[in-house]
């Protein structure tokens, strides 16, 4: 959907008084796919009852949410985190945990999910105000750190958490059909809260602010940014979706293991959906997860173990990493975008050299105000690296110092 | 009580040492090429499988099988350097090569599932088993050895930073890359043979790791990276001085609290770090700003 909706945006904002129509005309198409695939998702579970499709679509759907969180921080601001498999774990432990204590039965568990969210945010604030002191590397291997700790836990504190038993969802009275269906909208729900949060936030002054500790911690911070709280309301958001996500998936699979819940896979793969899609965009991660999670159950049931397709995942992730850095989203509307450009005679060449300025790391004047300035624009895929590059080329110059100074204000 | 913990210091410092080799290993790397390898857990875990397929079908002795694991090891490193971490360019290069790092492992060790299942095994010897009385105490031939060995291993890596021509190269290069190109080192080179030799170590650790700990598969390299970077961090990234001192103090403390609270004990690692990042951001013995972007 959005790989047509980013070149035209691309395309309007390099020739301004063409702005409307190429802006309705993609807008329009933008709405009409939108429906389309809303129908598609709703009807799905009704043309497809089959027990091995439903399943891969609930976890796809959960994988969504994840993959989707997991970017409105890390891909908004930069810090990749291999440590949100401690809130998909928590969220799942905290419904586990509840439903234990407090003897609930059957769909009155349901009532727990903004319990688990509740506590899966809450554990990300101590987290949050320990990782987000350090940058790059370091703040990498501390969510790791913090990670092992979250698995050790679960694996010793056998009061709470059972140990290697694992916890067991209450029982639902649900014949199989409608149980999956019932998921599945549950999942469906979710994940598209999840992403209308994800476009809510990009578009907003909060956004922006994240973006600016992306391309330049200290400039923004200088500009007026509050940094740490900026990045911790991002991180417990992100934190609190992954929990809710990891309790709805703790209620379908019917258990929690030390080893299922805090998974380091569940870190990797959720980042490589993001990064697969495009990282920062609204649209990457939700595409990355549509493509790797029924890609990947099918191949372990295909292979009948799950060593076959770890290693299928590794190379799929070092391809994408060396063949496609910037991610689909970002890749496609940049080549359509060039391709555009070309198409309608504009200057296609400046718009290209402007492009590859925007993957040095911000350091220049031209692509920190490229990138800023996106935020303002109607650009999906907005990250200095990605996007609409040609949109940078076109109104860098006469509005980025405004973008520039609106933005980090606080 | 005087003679648990008199033994739980002995065992952490030889501990230490096998540590200080696979740590100083990952700190190199990370000094001269800026990336964290994250592969460096189940590549140690790759090391001792090779040394378990040569003392199990050729009866190679496991000290004589490192003649071959560590150059093939090196070789590895070098080929993984040149495909996979050379290429990444670009403001994302920091955490594209993590990713680049992480793949690589877990490919390594679906790998290793295939060929090796996943129960565990361990490396056997006369030595292995066998022990020496020495101040009262019986230790394991192999951890005098292992110990042996990881000092004169990391002795040797002193050596070549400090007193080579080579080594003044990757310690430029650690100091500011654009300036070692300047004068004339070729970086690219370094990387690679930085890389190679930082995992070639990685077999002479595992072989060490796999005999005298309680078995491997593997799934045991996430531990076993866990706690190496929790070491190099503690220490300070790219500190090769540092991540030795941070090696065997943690080992020590590790087996100490180990006498009362076995299952924690590996939190200690862990605690460590949290609390000191949250003093001195910068690790231990960090000389570079792990602040700066």
């Amino acid at each position: 959907m959005t790989g047509l909706a980013s070149p035209s945006a691309g395309t309007a904002a390099g020739a301004r008084h063409r702005k409307p129509a190429g802006w309705q005309t993609g807008r329009a198409t933008r709405v009409g796919l939108l429906v389309l695939a809303l129908a598609a998702v709703v009807i799905f579970p009704l043309a497809f009852t089959n027990q091995s499709v439903s399943t891969i679509a609930f976890l796809t759907l959960i994988f969504v949410c994840a993959a989707v969180a997991w970017n409105l921080f890390s891909g908004y601001s930069g810090y990749i985190s291999l440590g949100h498999a401690v809130f998909f774990g928590s969220g799942a432990y905290a419904a586990g945990i509840a439903a234990k204590d407090w003897q609930i039965t059957g769909s009155a568990e349901f009532a727990l999910l903004p319990l688990a969210a509740a506590a899966a945010a809450l554990i990300a604030v101590p987290f949050g105000l320990i990782a987000l002191r350090v940058r790059r590397h370091t703040f990498v291997v501390i969510t790791i750190a913090i990670f092992f700790i979250f698995q050790l836990m679960a694996f010793n504190l056998t009061s709470f958490t059972n140990g290697t038993i694992g916890l067991n969802a209450p029982f639902l009275l649900w014949d199989p059909v409608s149980f999956d269906q019932r998921f599945y909208y549950m999942a469906l729900a979710l994940a598209l809260g999840t992403v209308a949060i994800s476009w809510l936030i990009k578009g907003s002054r909060f956004g922006l602010q994240l973006r600016a500790i992306r391309d330049d911690e200290d400039r923004a911070a200088s500009l007026g940014v509050r940094a740490m709280p900026v990045k911790l309301t991002a991180f417990v958001i992100s934190g609190g979706i992954t929990g809710l996500a990891g309790a709805l998936w703790f209620f379908f699979i019917n258990q929690v293991l030390p080893q299922s819940g805090f998974d380091p896979l569940f870190d990797l793969t959720v980042a490589l959906m993001a990064f697969l899609g495009g990282l920062g965009t609204v649209t990457g991660p939700l595409l990355g997860a549509l493509i790797i999670e029924p890609a990947q159950q099918y191949l372990t049931t295909q292979f009948s173990n799950s060593y076959l397709s770890q290693i299928l995942l590794g190379a799929l992730f070092l391809a994408v990493v060396l063949f496609l850095p910037r991610g689909l989203i970002p890749t496609v509307a940049a080549k359509g975008g060039g391709w555009l450009e070309r198409r309608r005679g504009r200057q296609g060449a400046p718009a290209r050299a402007e492009d590859d300025d925007g993957g040095e790391d911000g350091t220049d004047a031209g692509s920190e105000a490229g990138s800023v300035t996106e935020a303002g624009s109607e650009a999906d895929a907005g990250s200095v690296t990605g996007t609409g590059a040609p949109a940078v080329a076109g109104s860098g110059e006469s509005s980025a110092p405004a973008a520039t100074s609106k933005g980090p204000a606080s | 009580m005087g003679t648990e913990l008199t033994r739980a210091v002995i065992n952490g410092i030889l501990g230490g040492g096998i540590y200080a080799l696979m740590a100083v290993g990952l700190t190199l790397i990370f000094g001269v090429l800026d990336i964290i390898n994250i592969a460096q857990g189940v590549m140690v875990i790759l090391g001792a499988y090779l040394s378990y397929a040569l003392s199990v079908h050729l009866h190679l002795d496991l000290f004589l099988g490192l003649l071959i694991t560590v150059p093939a090891m090196f070789v590895i490193g070098v080929i993984i350097q040149v495909a996979f971490i050379r290429p990444l360019h670009g403001s994302e290069r920091t955490s594209m090569s993590l990713l680049a790092s992480y793949a690589v492992a877990i490919i390594i060790e679906g790998a290793l599932y295939l060929f090796f299942g996943p129960d565990y095994v361990t490396l056997n010897a006369s030595y292995v088993t066998k022990s020496v009385a020495l101040l009262g105490f019986h230790l394991p031939y192999i951890d005098l050895y292992g110990f042996a060995l990881a000092v004169a291993l990391v002795a040797g890596l002193y050596a070549l930073l400090y007193r080579t021509r080579f080594g003044r190269s990757i310690r430029a290069t650690m100091q500011d890359r654009t300036a070692a190109m300047l004068v004339g080192v070729d970086v690219n080179r370094v990387a690679a043979l930085t890389y190679g030799i930082g995992v070639a170590v990685t077999a002479a650790g595992g072989m060490i790791f796999g005999a005298s700990g309680g078995g491997f598969n593997p799934n045991s390299g996430y531990d076993l990276i866990s706690r190496l970077l929790a070491l190099i961090i503690l220490a300070g990234l790219g500190s090769i001085g540092g991540a030795l001192v941070a090696s065997v103090f943690m080992l020590t403390l590790e087996s100490i609290v180990d006498i009362w609270q076995p299952n924690w004990s590996i939190a200690v690692f862990y605690a460590a770090l949290v609390l000191v990042l949250l003093i001195k951001p910068t690790g231990l013995f960090g000389r570079q700003a792990a602040r700066a972007q």
